[in-house]
């Protein structure tokens, strides 16, 4: 379904900001699975999504997605095949168009806008239908400006709209890490019944290591721009949250050791 | 009366240039100068095509693909060239200030002897009405004023209704949600720069047609006649969102047309209390700038407030 193959990406290369987030990372996902990306801060697990997505080319190494070779494919044709939520819960909604405009939108999500009607009667009757599966009231209010709208509403609205044409590979950039926990926890709950309901292979970035554990039935540890733990099927199953934080400790302090070398290296030899 | 009427007619005709700054400033969020050169081309390219002996509605509609085409490349210099926004109007800007020499051939182009929309609307009004004027609540008031009077606003009522249907297509909606945000039209797979180029092209081509027919109503083009008109266009822009206070669609539309006739208005009133005309530009800047900071300002009264009890 989804295949990495050796990707390299260096922010800022040749400068003193250098950033060298992605180093050789190789990652397999199949279709229909739930797969959990989890890492220390600068790991480069939004790094991946974004080369997944297209926010930009990878340096080296080849993105297939579906069988195909999406290397080279611009970020608003990947959307073709692409189904997106964001960390933050305003980047995936326009404020200023209503709920009723937004989803249109996402209902043509890769299809060509020509200057047919961007809501005609039957897809609004949808869209009613839709929302009103939120419990959050939101269907008599679809021609409201979605910018007056809470975080968690939008974050939700933004989920149906990533899949309201099923995409090959949805992708959840940590994506209740700015939310309040009630709203943190519908958007979970919303994001596992629509993952379910419609098989949808899924990759989701997460900060929390009780969703890593609960959620899924893969899960991938980054750490420097490389996978460092690939989890699946019984060991996925039995994974607890004090195991990766362990396991989270364990890399902080070969860092730390790597570091403290480096150091003592330094003072010898230079 | 015959003041108030030009004063209105005036503001109609603007109302295109107001529309065209309110998508490019509002809906797409773009600071795009090229306006000041592209309502001199519609004038230009209508003006020369109609001393030529092209039909007035062809040189009309000319004017307005000439529009198109100087918006486009404003969008392609800012969104494939990744230049500035700014810089991409000034650049295009000046360019069209040579071309528009280019193709008027010379600065000024009269058009007094040609057969333009509006003389065609004068004939007509006069074969229809048989009198050079008529009273009109107790103003003797000439049937070509009204006849263009009448004529403007429908057809501006007719632009604005194509333009509110098209901002509602997949098209029209996906072109405002990529001013609102960008990143999210992308993920969703519309391309974000080809949408800016279309904006601004479908602007300019409105302040093109403004040009091309303020031209043919003040008998005239000069190859001067753009300076200062972003800073209109905007002043009616702004007066028009006073007016409506909302930034929805329909009501923004209405609301530029409102404010670009007011503003006319306003002008036309400054100028018989003895205005010096060339001050009127300082003015309207200063205006602008009043209009742009005014809201900050009231949102700070209550630090004021605060700060004026403690003290």
């Amino acid at each position: 379904m989804l295949d990495i193959e050796n990707v390299h990406k260096t922010f800022h290369a040749r400068t003193a900001h250098e950033v060298r987030a992605l180093q050789g990372l190789s990652v397999h996902i199949d279709e229909g699975s739930f797969t959990v990306v989890i890492g220390t801060n600068g790991s480069g697990k939004s790094t991946l999504l974004n080369a997944i997505a297209g926010t930009f080319f990878v340096d080296a190494g080849r993105v297939r997605i579906a069988g195909q070779d999406v290397t080279r494919w611009p970020e608003c044709r990947r959307a073709s095949l692409l189904g997106r939520v964001f960390q933050n819960p305003f980047s995936g909604t326009a404020p200023s168009l209503s709920i009723a405009e937004n989803l249109a939108l996402a209902s043509r999500r890769g299809e060509r806008r020509g200057l047919g009607p961007a809501i005609p009667a039957r897809l609004r009757r949808r869209m009613g239908e839709v929302v009103s599966q939120l419990k959050m009231g939101l269907e008599d209010r679809l021609d409201t400006p979605i910018g007056t709208l809470s975080g968690g509403q939008r974050q939700a609205l933004t989920l149906l709209m990533a899949t309201w044409q099923k995409p090959r590979l949805l992708l959840l950039d940590e994506h209740t890490a700015a939310l309040d926990p009630k709203s943190a926890e519908q958007v979970v709950a919303l994001s596992e019944q629509v993952i379910a309901r419609d098989h949808l292979t899924t990759l989701m970035v997460t900060h929390s290591m009780q969703q890593a554990a609960r959620l899924g039935d893969r899960l991938v540890m980054m750490h420097q721009g490389k996978v460092l733990l690939n989890l699946g099927g019984a060991q996925k199953r039995r994974v607890r949250p004090e195991e990766l934080l362990a396991r989270f400790e364990e890399v902080r302090r070969s860092d730390l050791l790597d570091e403290s070398a480096a150091e003592m290296l330094a003072r010898c030899y230079v | 009366m015959s003041l108030l009427i030009g004063a209105l007619t005036i503001g109609f005709i603007l109302s295109l240039l107001a529309l065209g700054v309110y998508i490019s400033f509002r809906i797409f969020d773009f600071a795009d100068i090229t306006a000041e050169g592209s309502i001199t081309l519609g004038a230009a390219v209508t003006s020369t095509l109609l001393v030529a002996g092209w039909a007035p509605l062809a040189a009309t509609a000319m004017g307005f693909l000439a529009g198109l085409v100087s918006g486009s490349i404003t969008g392609i210099l800012a969104m494939q060239f990744q230049i500035n926004r700014l810089l991409s109007g000034i650049i295009t800007m000046t360019a069209l200030y040579s071309v528009n020499l280019r193709i008027m051939g010379r600065s000024n182009i009269p058009l007094l002897n040609e057969k333009t929309i509006v003389s065609q609307t004068e004939m007509l009004a006069q074969s229809w009405f048989r009198t050079p004027s008529v009273t009109l609540l107790g103003w003797e008031v000439s049937v070509r004023d009204l006849a263009l009077l009448l004529v403007i606003p429908l057809f501006i009522t007719v632009v604005c209704v194509l333009l509110f249907y098209f901002f509602r297509t997949n098209l029209g909606t996906a072109m405002r949600a990529t001013g609102d945000n960008a990143q999210m039209i992308r993920a969703l797979g519309a391309d974000d720069r080809r949408m800016v180029i279309l904006g601004l092209a479908l602007s300019n081509g409105l302040i093109a047609l403004s040009g091309a027919v303020l031209a043919q109503y003040q008998g005239f083009a000069d190859v001067q006649m753009g300076i200062g008109m972003v800073v209109w266009g905007l002043a009616s822009v702004i007066i028009g969102e006073a007016l409506v206070g909302t930034h929805q669609l329909g009501f923004a539309i209405t609301g530029a047309v409102m404010g670009s006739v007011l503003f006319r208005l306003l002008v036309a009133v400054a100028l018989r209390w003895g205005l010096n005309p060339n001050d009127l530009k300082l003015i309207t800047a200063a205006f602008v700038f009043v209009a742009l900071i005014l809201p900050q300002l009231v949102r700070q009264i209550p630090d004021w407030k605060r700060r004026l009890a403690r003290a």
